[in-house]
């Protein structure tokens, strides 16, 4: 047997059972990764290995006490690199924070901890989250694992392809416009994008903090379930989180989804979508319907109106979020200045890199007095009608079928030579965050290059475990392919 | 010259409320900590971190708005504020702009000129920034965040004020009123009342405003005063000379008794408002209002009527009493003590406040108890001691908080009414002073006072004065 080849679920038995020690799970992730960054690239900081030892020998001797019960105890896990990890470097991907060391541990990866995770380290992402390749990074890139040539996607480009490498069992991601979606569709994991709310964001340094979610991205849909169920709580220190009572998401992995109404927008089939990516798409549609689903195509407007939205109220809030880098309390300070207005030009002129740039001056312009109403405000009502387009089709539909990006994994360095194009390929993913939908990407197949196609289902608020019903039934067609 | 202007004033008022914790984290307002120890993530504005509201912010600026005949915005929200400056930790300040929680409410004042009601523009809540220390010999500023987070609301006026006055009374009723609902101290020195004034002069009878500049760095009532002279003067000479007023920020140095300008419109900063997205709007049910107007103590004017009912004070004396909450307790906790409002009253108006005047102390820095007070009181209902040496005892409570019961006993000081002993004491006055008890007897009665008075001294301020009086005119007469 080889451990890593197990899920985190399965994984998790092995070791209650005893059948694998935590300390054997660690280590198999750890001799991985010596065998795969040097290609890959996921990490940008990995755990001190005496250390992911002494954390692996503790979780061990609290299961062996029954101390610990869940079922992700002593499942290693890797962790994006914009969630705050006491004493563990977080850089966000970014020179600004090369050097910053949080004195606090995150919500969700405290919610992991107390689950019995090991954290094997931080992920790759684009820089602050701002990107859809992983290529922002000011660390380098991150390369796909089905083909090096390729990206992995982003912003959690380094998360998805360390659970696609095997370099970890599962990990954390975060979503503002799809960057656990679209990443899982690349690299051919499984991830979810919780409702607005869910899953505490205390802790997560923040893009857009009103799109901004913490989600799992697994091999699987249960072990994504799993995750989700560990992570999500209600927490008083996030203004924005809810209090929820229907958290048992493993609780909806259930094979059936006879009578589920399945809608697919005609307007995420339209031109710019790939022909290979809509024919495995409408193939899992068709696998769906013969399960006994209800599946039909249906308008749901104001799609083209998501991406200058997005790019709006995101790019607003990230360049107010990201003001607090200045050089005075933490991070990279310039060496050379006189002065205090110089210190902050050139601590942030040398610590933030050119897509960062771009979008504070496009955020700072669109909050600009005279420039307000008509970007911002006018950004917010667009939010508003899209929200309520989702309202209306969720009246008469159970779940949202369609692509979860236009393409496959393009190759490396051709996105960011025309941003305009690569946030267009955001199209799929964006409207999702606006509303605060649940939504999730789980596999559906190749292109003729062997690179992996995402399906992406999405629910109503609060529906998460709609829309891993119908994953999971739709996962277990494609069984021992 | 010949023209008449007259000034027209609106006042930003910044106070500090009287919370436990900050505005948006847990962390203890507590003034005066070894710098940097009253933080967490929240208010260094570490990456991450995350704002969450206190609720007594919003029950204190909801008190103060109503006490100010405000109307309530029942669904208000937070803003961002964006700038750079190091003792902002987000660089950008949580504030309310679009959607305040208090707006379009009123104060009445008076003054020499009569009663006036003075509007209040809106009242918004927002977080303190830090200190910024600037070390000089190492060249070099440190910041203490101590201070960032702690809960502000700001009162911004009308232009409703014209003269110093106005603007003093208005200032002396925000401070009465805020002390009173116990949502601030209110000090001006120490910085938890904080006044911008904004004004501007235009020609007598004339409707449109004149340029205004804003004023800051005004830290006490008598700077106010002083630079709303100041710059009324410096306003009218530009006037005059065919000069314009450029609408700018300027800063008071009292000093020098001038104001330098610090920014000028032109370079105001764009401080790109926009909702907080970390905080949710904030939603004030009719319930809520009903239950903060309900707990309301009573304020300024109804205690000075009811002093004036229930202990037949005069209105004057009433006035003073309740001018200060703080005050007013010590009138209260006192008469409740001794059951003597018209002595507590007394000794308060009288000799509590000629030491304060003579120790240049605050209304506010009368710390003794009210318990010893009442004592004494009772010792000189009681003839224990007379009124001369009350007042060198109650000095005493004022300055230590002496117990006056146990220090009349240490001190020796009760009144002397034995007979025997006053006559003997007297006689020897007499003979010592046959002058005074000639003039006495040829008509000249001024001369029994200073035989009394001879007589109090020898027995040190102890003697029983009415016995006194009677035993020295007894003698005199004989």
């Amino acid at each position: 047997m080889c451990i890593l080849e197990l899920s985190a679920l399965e994984l998790g038995k092995k070791i209650k059972s005893g059948e694998v020690t935590v300390l054997e799970a660690v280590e198999a992730c750890l001799g991985r990764m010596k065998e795969m960054e040097p290609g890959i690239h996921a990490y940008v900081t990995v755990v001190d290995e005496e250390q992911a030892m002494e954390r692996a020998k503790e979780v061990q001797a609290m299961i062996e006490e029954g101390a610990l019960t869940s079922p992700l105890a002593g499942v290693p896990v890797a962790v994006k690199d914009n969630l705050c990890t006491k004493g563990l470097r977080t850089t966000c991907s970014s020179e600004i924070l090369y050097n910053f060391v949080p004195t606090y541990t995150a919500e969700a990866v405290l919610n992991l901890e107390k689950a019995g995770a090991v954290i094997l380290g931080k992920t790759n992402m684009d820089e602050f989250a701002m990107g859809s390749t992983t290529e922002t990074s000011a660390f380098g890139v991150t390369r796909n694992p089905w083909n090096t040539d390729h990206v992995p996607g982003g912003s959690s480009g380094g998360s998805c392809a360390a659970v696609a490498a095997k370099e970890c069992f599962y990990a954390l991601g975060s979503d503002t416009g799809g960057s656990i979606r679209q990443p899982s569709s690349f690299c051919g994991v499984t991830g979810i994008k919780p409702t607005y709310g869910t899953v505490s964001r205390y802790g997560l340094i923040a893009y857009g903090s009103s799109l901004d979610q913490i989600g799992p991205i697994g091999k699987n849909v249960s072990d994504c379930a799993a995750v989700l169920e560990a992570v999500s709580s209600y927490d008083n220190k996030d203004s924005t989180s809810i209090p929820r009572e229907d958290l048992n998401f493993t609780g909806a992995l259930v094979n059936d989804v006879k009578g589920m109404r399945i809608g697919i927008p005609r307007d995420y089939l339209g031109e710019g979508l790939d022909e290979e990516v809509r024919a495995a798409v409408l193939e899992a549609a068709g696998a769906l319907r013969q399960r006994g689903a209800m599946v039909e195509e249906f308008d749901l407007s104001l799609v083209e109106y998501a991406i200058p939205a997005y790019y709006v109220i995101a790019s607003a809030e990230a360049s107010s979020n990201l003001s607090r880098f200045d050089g005075v309390k933490y991070g990279l300070r310039a060496k050379e200045y006189e002065g205090l207005h110089q210190m902050y030009k050139k601590s942030r002129s040398q610590g933030f890199g050119p897509e960062v740039k771009r979008r504070i001056m496009l955020g700072s312009f669109v909050l600009s007095s005279g420039y307000y109403d008509a970007y911002y405000l006018k950004a917010l009502r667009t939010k508003a009608l899209i929200k309520k387009a989702f309202d209306r089709a969720f009246a008469e539909y159970d779940v949202i079928l369609g692509p979860a990006a236009p393409t496959t994994a393009p190759k490396l360095g051709e996105s960011l030579k025309d941003p305009l194009k690569m946030y267009l390929g955001d199209i799929y993913t964006v409207a999702v965050n606006l509303a605060g939908l649940p939504a999730m990407t789980v596999p559906c197949g190749q292109d003729r290059q062997g690179l992996p196609v995402g399906l992406q289902l999405m629910g109503d608020c609060f529906q998460e475990k709609k829309i891993i019903r119908a994953a999971y039934t739709f996962e277990q067609t494609r069984e021992g392919r | 010259m010949s023209r008449q202007y007259e000034t027209v004033i609106g006042l930003e008022v910044h106070v500090e409320l009287d919370t436990k914790t900050k505005i948006f984290c847990g962390c203890s307002t507590e003034f005066g900590g070894a710098p940097n120890t009253h933080t967490c993530p929240v208010c260094t504005g570490m990456p991450g971190a995350l704002p969450v509201l206190n609720k007594q912010v919003v029950e204190y600026a909801l008190a103060v708005g109503l006490a100010a005949n405000c109307q309530i915005n029942q669904y208000c929200k937070f803003d961002r504020k964006n700038y750079f400056y190091p003792d902002n930790p987000q660089n950008y300040q949580i504030s309310q702009l679009y959607l305040p929680i208090c707006h379009d409410g009123w104060v009445e004042i008076e003054t020499a000129g009569g009663k006036k009601k003075i509007g209040i523009h809106e009242i918004h809540m927002e977080e303190d920034a830090g200190k910024l220390i600037h070390d000089e010999w190492e060249d070099c500023s440190l910041v203490d965040f101590n201070r960032s987070g702690v809960p502000l609301i700001e009162i911004v006026s009308e232009p409703d004020m014209r003269n110093a006055d106005e603007v003093l009374a208005y200032l002396d009723k925000l401070r009465m009123m805020i002390q009173y609902l116990g949502a601030s101290d209110c000090k001006l020195q120490e910085g938890s009342m904080r006044a911008d004034v904004n004004l501007s002069v235009r020609e007598a009878g004339s409707s449109v405003f004149g340029t205004r500049t804003e004023m800051k760095n005004l830290n006490s009532f008598k700077a106010i005063a002083r630079a709303i002279e100041g710059e009324r003067k410096r306003q009218i000479e530009l006037i005059e000379e065919g000069k314009k007023v450029v609408q700018e920020t300027r800063r008071w140095d009292d000093n020098k008794e001038y104001s330098y300008a610090m920014r000028s419109k032109e370079d105001a900063q764009d401080y790109r408002y926009f909702p907080d997205p970390d905080l949710t709007p904030v939603v004030i049910s009719d319930e809520w209002i009903k239950e903060i107007r309900d707990r309301q103590p009573e304020l300024q004017p109804q205690k000075m009527r009811r002093y004036q009912e229930e202990f037949q004070l005069p209105e004057y004396d009433a006035g003073i009493l309740t001018s200060s909450k703080h005050l007013a307790d010590m009138f209260e906790e006192t008469t409740a003590l001794c059951g003597k409002p018209k002595e507590v009253s007394n000794w308060l108006m009288v000799e509590a406040m000629r030491l304060l005047k003579d120790h240049d102390q605050d209304v506010e820095d009368m710390v003794f108890s009210p318990g010893n007070l009442a004592k004494l009181i009772g010792l000189v209902d009681r003839g224990i001691v007379n009124r001369t040496v009350a007042k060198s005892v109650f000095e005493e409570i004022f300055a230590r908080d002496v117990d006056p019961e146990a220090y009349v006993e240490e001190k020796g000081l009760k009144m002397v009414s034995d007979e025997g002993a006053l006559r003997t004491a007297i006689e020897g006055i007499l003979e010592a002073n046959p002058q005074s008890v000639a003039d006495y007897r040829s008509g000249k009665e001024k001369a029994m006072g200073f035989l009394v008075g001879q007589t109090m001294r020898a027995m040190k301020g102890k003697a029983d004065p009415a016995m006194v009086n009677k035993i020295v005119k007894e003698l005199l007469t004989k």
